[in-house]
């Protein structure tokens, strides 16, 4: 089973510089662990210390987000293209009276 | 690879990035104000070049918050890979504070090897325009160094406005900003401020 994943800049240093890497699993969490076991330290940039998915990262199952497929649970299968990409997001600091910032979660 | 400003023993980050850019950013984040705006400018892969100006969409859209729409973002990434270009410049603006990273953008910033370029509307007739670099949550502000031109090899910038109002048109008013500040570093500055004429 062949899932390829497109790895962006910021965690190429998990993969030897790889841009992209091959993994297995049912699910986003498996392929995630699979990968992990290859490339140590991956998983703990993709997954909070809670087991969710890091707001700091897109991931992509071809054309869909995973966080409306499930997120971790996003079901993957052989032959699809995962893309992991840095979250681009940010805000000003709150001044007295403004509404308040909106953050993004998993 | 860095575009480096070289002085004697010391070799210091600049950005450098045409005029025409330069006012197509300015000129989005006034469009967006009071909102946050939110871009790119992507260029070839290792020149540390900013080409091509693509403004993104704010899916927050608030004054104080800015993310990029996840479905856009992937569609501009997978045509930066099909280009062979990188994100050079990724920009955003602050519609009520100064152009510093705030503690947010510090955390989010995930393109090590991007200029984070920060601009700030919230003056009516000076807009703030400061350059950093953001590598493990370290920020070192670069200066600005801008040349004239349109930006790209070919001489031509390219404008592909993202927003999802079809009647902003893509062109600079002249009468929305009077100067440009910006950010001074005291190794070594290369700018110039422009006044409406």
């Amino acid at each position: 089973m062949a899932i390829e994943v497109r790895i962006p800049t910021i965690l190429r240093s998990y993969t030897g510089g790889a841009k992209a890497v091959e993994g297995s699993g049912e699910t986003l969490r498996e392929l995630i662990e699979n990968l992990d076991a290859t490339y140590p330290g991956l998983r703990d940039r993709l997954i909070t210390a809670e087991g969710g998915l890091h707001r700091f990262v897109n991931v992509y199952v071809n054309d869909e987000d995973v966080r409306f497929l499930g997120a971790l649970d996003a079901k993957v299968s052989d032959g699809d293209s995962v893309t992991i990409l840095p979250a681009v997001a940010g805000g000003a600091p709150v001044a007295a009276g403004a509404p308040v910032a909106r953050f993004v979660t998993a | 690879m860095l575009a480096a400003f070289r002085r004697p023993g010391r070799l210091v980050s600049v950005l450098t990035i045409s005029q025409a850019i330069v006012d197509a950013i300015v000129a989005h984040a006034r469009r967006d104000h009071p909102d946050e705006a939110c871009g790119i400018v992507a260029g070839p892969v290792g020149s540390d070049t900013p080409t091509r100006h693509i403004p993104m969409t704010n899916a927050a859209r608030s004054m104080t918050f800015y993310e990029f729409d996840s479905m856009e973002y992937l569609r501009v990434w997978r045509e930066m890979e099909a280009r062979d270009e990188e994100p050079v410049v990724i920009y955003h603006s602050h519609t009520a504070t100064e152009a510093y990273p705030s503690r947010t953008d510090i955390a989010y910033a995930g393109w090590p090897q991007a200029h984070y370029l920060l601009v700030s509307t919230r003056e009516p007739d000076v807009t703030e325009i400061r350059s950093f670099r953001i590598v493990d949550g370290t920020v070192t502000e670069e200066p600005v160094r801008v040349v004239e031109g349109h930006g790209s090899p070919e001489g031509a910038a390219e404008l592909r406005p993202q927003s999802s109002d079809p009647n902003r048109e893509p062109t600079v008013d002249p009468n929305a900003v009077q100067s440009y500040l910006f950010g001074q570093n005291p190794v070594t500055v290369d700018y110039e401020c422009r006044s409406a004429s």
